[in-house]
C-alpha cells in the first residue's frame, strides 16, 4: 500500500481514531504467511483440557475406555462461564488426569486423553445453510452448544458474552482483524483465504446480538487480507474500517477507541458503551457452527519461529500437541531453544512441547537464541519515561513499578493498575530491561489475595463479636436467675429481714415433721413386724 | 437612661446577654466532647481493619479490637505476627509512624493453618469450644468435637486446653496456590525498602 493509498484510506475513513502510546515492533509475519492454510493429519494422541477459557471448567460426560466418535460431546459446560467441549475426531478415551498444559506456571490440569483410530467417523451433524431460517434465540442456543469461547487469545465464552450483548443492547459489532502482535498470522491467513466465510459468520454473529451495524476492523499493513475482503464485503451492509498498524490496536479496548473514538470506562464492558467485540477466527468458528453445523474442534494456528524450516499457518485440531505441529514443520533441534504459546510480547512460555494446542492458541513460535537472547539482568529504573509513552492505556508504568516494588497497593490501584492490559509495551521499550509486566500481574495477584483476606477478617470479626455478645448474654442470665434466687429466698424470710423468732418457729415445725414421720415409720415397721410374727 | 433600664424588657435583656453566652459555651463544649470521642472511635475501627481478626491473642491483647484500642492510645505496632510485615505497614501509613520489624517476643509470622480435630481420640470435654474466640467449633459435652473449617481463624487457641493434645495446627493449600512472584530484586538505592519487607 503506497503513502497515498494510505492518505486516501484515512480520508476515506472518518471514524479512525488516534489511540495513545503503542509500539512497532518488527512483524516476523511474512515467513508463515508464505504458504496456505494447510490441514494437519491426526496425530497419535489428542490431550483435551477441561477448562481452554476463561470462568469455569468443563464437566465430563465420557469415561475412560469409552469409544467416542468425532463431534462427540467429550465435556459439558457447568453453568454459563463455561464452554463444552467435543471430540475432535473418532477416538478411544485412555485417560482422564492432571496433565501438563499451557499456563503462567507449571500447574497441571484435568485433561481428557484421546488415542484417535484413525478412521475418522462422525456423528450426524446437521447444517443449517440459512441462518435466517431461525430467530437471534435458536442461533445462539446452537452457538452455545457448539462450544466456542473467544479465539483471539483472551477466551472468553463466546455464548456468555452474547447473552450479555443481548441484555444489555448493542448497537455495534466490531470484528477484531486487526492481529498485532508480532509473529501472529493466523488471522490474516484466514481472511486472505475464507473472506467470504468469515463475512458470513459475521452476519450470523450480527443477527444474534441483535446490532444495527457491523464494522471489521483490520491492520492497514494486511494488504492480501484488505483486498479479500474488500472482494467479499461488495453489496453488503458490513463496513470495512482499516486502522493504522501499531502493537496493541488490536485489543479490545483499543480497538473500539480508534474506531468509535470512545474510551471505555474504567470498570466497565464494551457492551455498557453498545459495543460488542469479536475475533475474526470467532466470526469463522460461529460459520462452521451454524452453516456448517460443525462444533468448535478445529482452529487456525500459526506455528512459526526461525528454527522452524517452513513455518506456516496449520488447520490443527484442539488438543494436538506442539511438538506435532513443529515437526510438520521440520525443526532444526540444535537451534531450537523454547517455545512460546501466543505472540511474542503476550505469549507464555511453554513448559515442554508436549502441551496441546488449545481453543485459544492463536500462535506456536519455536525459539532460538539469536531471536529470543535470555532476559538481561534487570537494572535500575532510570526515570527515562518512555514506558509512559508506550502504554496504549495511558497509565504511568514506571509509577506503578515504584509502587509494585514497595508494595503500596494502594497507591497502586489509585495509579489504574486494573486498566493495565499486560500488554508488554512498556517493557518492550525500557532500557533498563526490566519485566514490568511481571511485577504488575504480581501485584494483581497480591492485591487480589489481599481483598480476599480483607473479606475474610470482615467475616472473623463479625463471629468475634457474636461471640462476645453471647458470652456477654450468658453472664447477664447467670447474674439474674442468681439474683431472682436471693429474691425468692427473701421473700420465704419476713418482708426481706431475718427473724430470730421466725426462724426458731422454722425450726421447731421442722423438728416437729421429722418427729412425726419417724413415729409413723416406726409405728409402720412395728405393724410389719407383727404381721410376720 | 434608668427609666429604660427599669422596665421589664430591659431586664430580660439583661439575663439573656448571660444565658446566650452560657449556652453557647455548653453547646461547643458538648460539640468538642463528642468529636473527641467519635475521632477517638474511628481511628480505633481504622486501626482494627487494617489488623487481620484473628483474634488470636499474641499481641497480650484478648482480640483485636483491644489492641486496636491499645494502638490508638499509643502501644508499639509490630505485636501482631499473623498480621506480619504488612499489617505492619500499613499501621505505620496509617499512623504516621516509621516502618519497624515485627516484635519476635509476640511470636513469629506463620503460613495460615487450621485447627483440625483427630475426631477418635477426642474425649468430649468441650474444653476448645470454650476457648474459641469465634464459636467455629461444633460439639457437646461427651461427644466428639469438630472444627468447622471455613470458620477456623488459625488462631492456635484450642490447642493449649485440650487434656488429650488431639488438635493439629494444618497448613492449608490456600497459600500455596501459584501466582505470578515478584521478580527477583538486584542491588538498588531502595535497599532500605527491602529490608523493612
Amino acid at each position: 500500500m503506497t503513502i497515498v493509498d494510505r492518505l486516501l484510506g484515512f480520508k476515506r475513513n472518518p471514524r479512525v481514531h488516534k489511540i495513545p502510546g503503542g509500539i512497532k515492533p518488527p512483524a516476523f509475519k511474512a515467513s508463515s504467511l508464505r504458504s496456505r492454510i494447510m490441514p494437519t493429519p491426526i496425530p497419535r494422541k489428542l490431550i483435551m483440557p477441561l477448562l481452554q477459557h476463561q470462568g469455569v471448567a468443563a464437566c465430563p460426560v465420557v469415561a475412560v475406555g469409552d469409544r467416542v466418535l468425532k463431534y462427540q460431546l467429550l465435556a459439558e459446560a457447568r453453568g454459563t462461564s463455561s464452554v463444552a467441549l467435543h471430540a475432535p475426531t473418532s477416538a478411544s478415551i485412555v485417560e482422564i488426569s492432571n496433565t501438563l498444559v499451557a499456563n503462567g506456571s507449571a500447574e497441571l490440569q484435568l485433561c481428557i486423553l484421546l488415542e484417535p483410530d484413525g478412521a475418522d467417523v462422525a456423528v450426524e451433524i446437521t447444517p443449517i445453510p440459512d441462518y435466517r431460517a431461525l430467530s437471534h434465540l435458536q442461533l445462539l442456543e446452537l452457538v452455545t452448544a457448539a462450544g466456542i469461547c473467544g479465539m483471539g487469545g483472551a477466551g472468553f465464552p463466546l455464548a456468555e458474552k452474547l447473552r450479555l450483548s443481548i441484555d444489555k443492547g448493542v448497537e455495534l459489532l466490531i470484528i477484531n482483524a486487526a492481529e498485532c502482535e508480532p509473529y501472529i498470522s493466523a488471522d490474516e491467513a484466514l481472511i486472505r483465504e475464507r473472506a467470504e466465510l468469515v463475512v458470513a459468520g459475521s452476519k450470523i454473529l450480527q443477527s444474534i446480538c441483535l446490532a444495527s451495524r457491523c464494522i471489521i476492523a483490520i491492520a492497514d499493513d494486511k494488504t492480501a487480507a484488505i483486498t479479500a475482503l474488500v472482494n467479499a464485503l461488495q453489496n453488503s451492509s458490513i463496513e470495512l474500517v482499516q486502522v493504522r498498524a501499531k502493537y496493541s490496536i488490536g485489543g479490545e479496548k483499543q480497538l473500539i477507541q480508534a474506531v468509535t473514538g470512545v474510551e471505555v470506562p474504567v470498570g466497565k464492558l464494551p457492551s455498557d458503551i453498545g459495543v460488542l467485540m469479536q475475533n475474526v477466527g470467532t466470526a469463522y468458528a460461529v460459520y462452521e457452527a451454524i452453516v456448517e453445523g460443525r462444533p468448535c474442534i478445529s482452529r487456525i494456528t500459526t506455528v512459526t519461529g526461525s528454527p522452524l524450516i517452513t513455518p506456516k499457518n496449520f488447520e490443527t485440531l484442539i488438543g494436538t500437541p506442539v511438538s506435532f505441529l513443529f515437526d510438520l514443520c521440520g525443526i532444526d533441534k540444535s537451534a531450537h531453544t523454547g517455545s512460546i504459546m501466543g505472540g511474542s510480547l503476550m505469549g507464555i512460555a511453554l513448559p515442554s512441547t508436549k502441551v496441546p494446542v488449545v481453543k485459544t492458541t492463536n500462535c506456536l513460535i519455536a525459539t532460538c537464541a539469536e531471536e529470543f537472547p535470555p532476559a538481561a539482568p534487570e537494572q535500575a529504573c532510570i526515570r527515562c519515561g518512555f514506558c509512559a509513552t508506550a502504554c496504549p492505556v495511558s497509565l504511568l508504568p514506571q509509577q506503578l513499578y515504584a509502587f509494585a516494588r514497595s508494595r503500596e497497593q494502594d497507591q497502586l490501584i489509585d495509579y489504574g493498575l486494573f486498566d493495565c492490559i499486560e500488554c508488554g509495551a512498556c517493557a518492550y521499550v525500557c532500557p533498563s530491561q526490566i519485566p514490568l509486566v511481571q511485577y504488575y500481574r504480581a501485584s494483581k495477584a497480591e492485591i487480589h489475595e489481599h481483598r480476599a483476606q480483607q473479606l475474610q477478617s470482615a467475616h472473623w470479626q463479625t463471629r468475634f463479636q457474636y461471640h462476645q455478645y453471647r458470652l456477654k448474654e450468658q453472664k447477664d442470665e447467670a447474674r439474674e436467675r442468681k439474683s431472682s434466687r436471693i429474691e425468692t429466698q427473701a421473700a420465704k424470710t419476713s418482708n426481706g429481714h431475718f427473724s430470730r423468732v421466725r426462724a426458731r418457729e422454722e425450726i421447731a415445725d421442722a423438728v416437729a415433721r421429722v418427729k412425726a414421720r419417724k413415729s409413723k415409720f416406726i409405728s409402720s415397721s412395728n405393724i410389719d413386724q407383727e404381721k410376720k410374727d | 437612661m434608668l427609666p429604660f433600664i427599669e422596665t421589664i424588657y430591659a431586664q430580660i435583656l439583661l439575663m439573656l446577654i448571660p444565658l446566650t453566652i452560657i449556652s453557647w459555651l455548653i453547646t461547643r463544649l458538648a460539640f468538642y466532647l463528642h468529636d473527641k470521642s467519635s475521632n477517638q472511635k474511628s481511628m480505633i475501627d481504622q486501626i482494627n481493619r487494617l489488623l487481620p481478626q484473628t483474634q488470636c491473642g499474641q499481641c497480650g491483647h484478648a482480640g483485636c479490637r483491644p489492641y486496636a484500642k491499645a494502638i490508638s492510645q499509643g502501644e508499639a505496632i509490630n505485636k501482631c505476627p499473623p498480621g506480619g510485615s504488612q499489617t505492619i505497614i500499613r499501621l505505620a501509613n496509617l499512623l504516621n509512624e516509621a516502618h519497624q520489624p515485627l516484635d519476635p517476643a509476640h511470636g513469629e509470622n506463620q503460613p495460615f493453618a487450621i485447627a483440625v480435630i483427630r475426631e477418635d481420640e477426642c474425649i468430649g470435654c468441650t474444653k476448645c469450644i470454650q476457648a474459641c474466640p469465634v464459636d467455629a467449633i461444633l460439639g457437646a459435652q461427651k461427644l466428639m468435637h469438630t472444627v468447622i473449617e471455613i470458620e477456623c481463624t488459625g488462631c492456635d487457641l484450642c490447642v493449649e486446653p485440650c487434656p488429650v493434645d488431639c488438635i493439629d495446627m494444618i497448613v492449608t493449600s490456600k497459600d500455596t496456590r501459584w501466582t505470578w512472584p515478584l521478580p527477583s530484586h538486584v542491588a538498588t538505592p531502595r535497599g532500605l525498602m527491602e529490608s523493612v519487607l
